[in-house]
């Protein structure tokens, strides 16, 4: 299914965002006039050079931080704070070494005090389903990297967000790990029909796992372009690990790699 | 990497002899200056190279610990001195924890108090405390200004320990419960508290020594009870044997509360 920007509302719209830090030696511009629109069940990639605000541009969305200028809306209204709609994977996963893993799959229901019957069952289902039925009780330094961020996972989607942000979410881990789970996140977040925004700086990960790559500029960021990206070659949308090997992939890759303007200075 | 091989290779099992060997010096070396000290203590005032009166020896403490056991109208035993100390000590330590806990709680929680305050706090925690027991004594009386001395001298190293844990939270943890939409309050519950134990524990090995140090100080100036006292007491009309038995219990009593802490950091390290 397409989504078709003119007829359904978007899930996420930014209006000409600005973002400035201040600090006592002057005031940065971490991002200028950003407009974008995200629709129901869209996976959107966002990329950009390290520095150039594209995980501040997930703390605008998530209501963590409020934009200088400009509007951020969520369902078309405004965001004033951190909303239940969305779930925010950060770049690692920072489980609570005091907590159990099963604990750990909670913390979200239970800082939002949802019902905490329900709420268990979800996080029992989730980590049953990712393979951790039998870690639950165990804590999170007996775990390896990719299950800690399976876990993370879990404890996103107990909350039954509609938007789910990923902030380099694989970044941490070894290239194999990064790949295969790229694929189950890929899968479980379609299956479901969640809104994704992806931010990466690896622009593999860019094309194999999103419908769409928004490519900002170097800092202050600016969208500077939006690539729609189809497999036509492979019928249906396919997995991030078989789209590497699509013919489109390379083509995406090197169009990107150019608008990236990734100059290594030695 | 299995251990259970059918034979521990020769290589292994030297290292393992040589291992245990080692461990076996360091228990030795540490037993030997014991014994060394000891034997110093005995012999040296014996064979009158060092003033018997002034030192004591070990061998009289035992008789002299035996004889302060009895309770006479003038003097009550010596484990209710032992006891009236301990208490005092525990009492001045836990005050202090739950005192310096809520502080580094308010200041964590409005961070302009801790900015103006931080000058204060560290020159008021570098002060000698000691300088303040003759006015403790005027200000809280005979038995408050103890306690009021023990907790001086804990209280605000605790406070600035467990501020500083407070900050050494991950912001990232907070972040998260943040993005979650937690409330200032939910994150102190749920991420800054549990996430400082650790910290809480290191304090509390810091501030129950400190505590002890504030008691016995308190008790010289103000007490009829305590070792603190027997220590002045026993100086005073020259009996050295009293004072070097309370000095023993002392350094007992330290090392018990030392080991009880360590068993509390042992058992809530291994829930981590």
């Amino acid at each position: 299914m397409q989504p078709s920007p003119t007829a359904a509302q978007p899930k996420v719209e930014l209006r000409n965002v600005d973002l400035r830090y201040f600090g006592r030696d002057g005031e940065t511009e971490a991002l200028r006039d950003i407009s974008l629109s995200i629709f129901p069940g869209e996976f959107v990639a966002i990329i950009g050079q390290s520095g150039c605000g594209k995980s501040t541009l997930l703390s605008l969305i998530s209501g963590i931080v409020q934009p200088t200028e400009g509007a951020v809306l969520l369902d078309g209204k405004p965001v004033t704070g951190p909303s239940r709609k969305v779930g925010y994977m950060l770049q690692q996963d920072y489980l609570f070494e005091w907590r159990t893993i099963l604990d750990n799959a909670l913390l979200g229901a239970e800082i939002q005090r949802v019902d905490m019957g329900k709420a268990r069952e979800r996080a029992m289902a989730l980590l049953n389903r990712y393979g951790l039925g039998q870690f639950m009780r165990h804590r999170p330094r007996q775990l390896s990297g990719g299950m800690r961020q399976r876990v993370a996972l879990a404890r996103t989607l107990c909350t039954e967000p509609d938007i789910v942000l990923l902030d380099e979410p694989f970044s941490a881990l070894d290239s194999q790990t990064r790949i295969a789970l790229a694929d189950e996140v890929a899968d479980i977040l379609r299956r479901d029909g969640k809104t994704a925004i992806l931010v990466t700086h690896d622009i593999g990960e860019a094309i194999s796992m999103a419908d769409r790559v928004i490519v900002l500029s170097r800092r202050p960021g600016q969208v500077k372009s939006d690539h729609p990206i189809r497999f036509a070659s492979a019928g249906e949308r396919p997995p991030p690990f078989a789209a590497r090997n699509t013919p489109e992939f390379n083509v995406y890759f090197n169009a990107l790699w150019k608008e990236l303007e990734v100059h290594v200075e030695g | 990497m299995s251990k259970v091989e059918p034979a521990p290779s020769s290589h292994y099992r030297t290292w393992l002899k040589r291992e245990r060997r080692g461990r076996i010096a360091v228990r030795t070396a540490q037993l030997g200056i014991l014994v060394v000290f000891l034997v110093l203590w005995e012999a040296l005032p014996k064979a009158q190279i060092i003033n018997p009166f002034l030192t004591s020896y070990p061998s009289a403490l035992w008789p002299t610990f035996l004889d302060l056991l009895k309770e006479t109208p003038q003097q009550p035993s010596i484990l209710t001195h032992t006891w009236a100390t301990l208490m005092a000590t525990v009492i001045g330590f836990t005050a202090a924890m739950v005192l310096g806990t809520i502080v580094a709680a308010a200041l964590w929680w409005w961070e302009g108090l801790y900015k103006v305050l931080d000058p204060y706090l560290v020159v008021v925690n570098a002060m000698p405390k000691t300088a303040f027991v003759p006015i403790f004594y005027l200000w809280l009386g005979a038995s408050l200004s103890i306690y009021g001395m023990s907790l001086a001298i804990s209280l605000f190293v605790t406070i600035l320990m467990i501020y500083s844990g407070f900050q050494g939270i991950d912001p990232n943890k907070v972040k998260l419960a943040q993005t979650f939409g937690a409330s200032k309050r939910q994150i102190l519950a749920k991420v800054v508290l549990p996430g400082s134990v650790p910290t809480l524990i290191a304090t509390l090995k810091v501030n129950a020594g400190l505590s002890l140090v504030g008691v016995v100080v308190g008790e010289f100036q103000s007490a009829n009870l305590g070792l603190g006292y027997l220590i002045q007491y026993g100086s005073q009309i020259f009996k050295m044997n009293i004072v070097m038995t309370a000095i023993t219990i002392l350094a007992v009593l330290s090392s018990l509360m030392y080991l009880a802490i360590s068993g509390l950091e042992a058992a809530v390290m291994r829930r981590r």
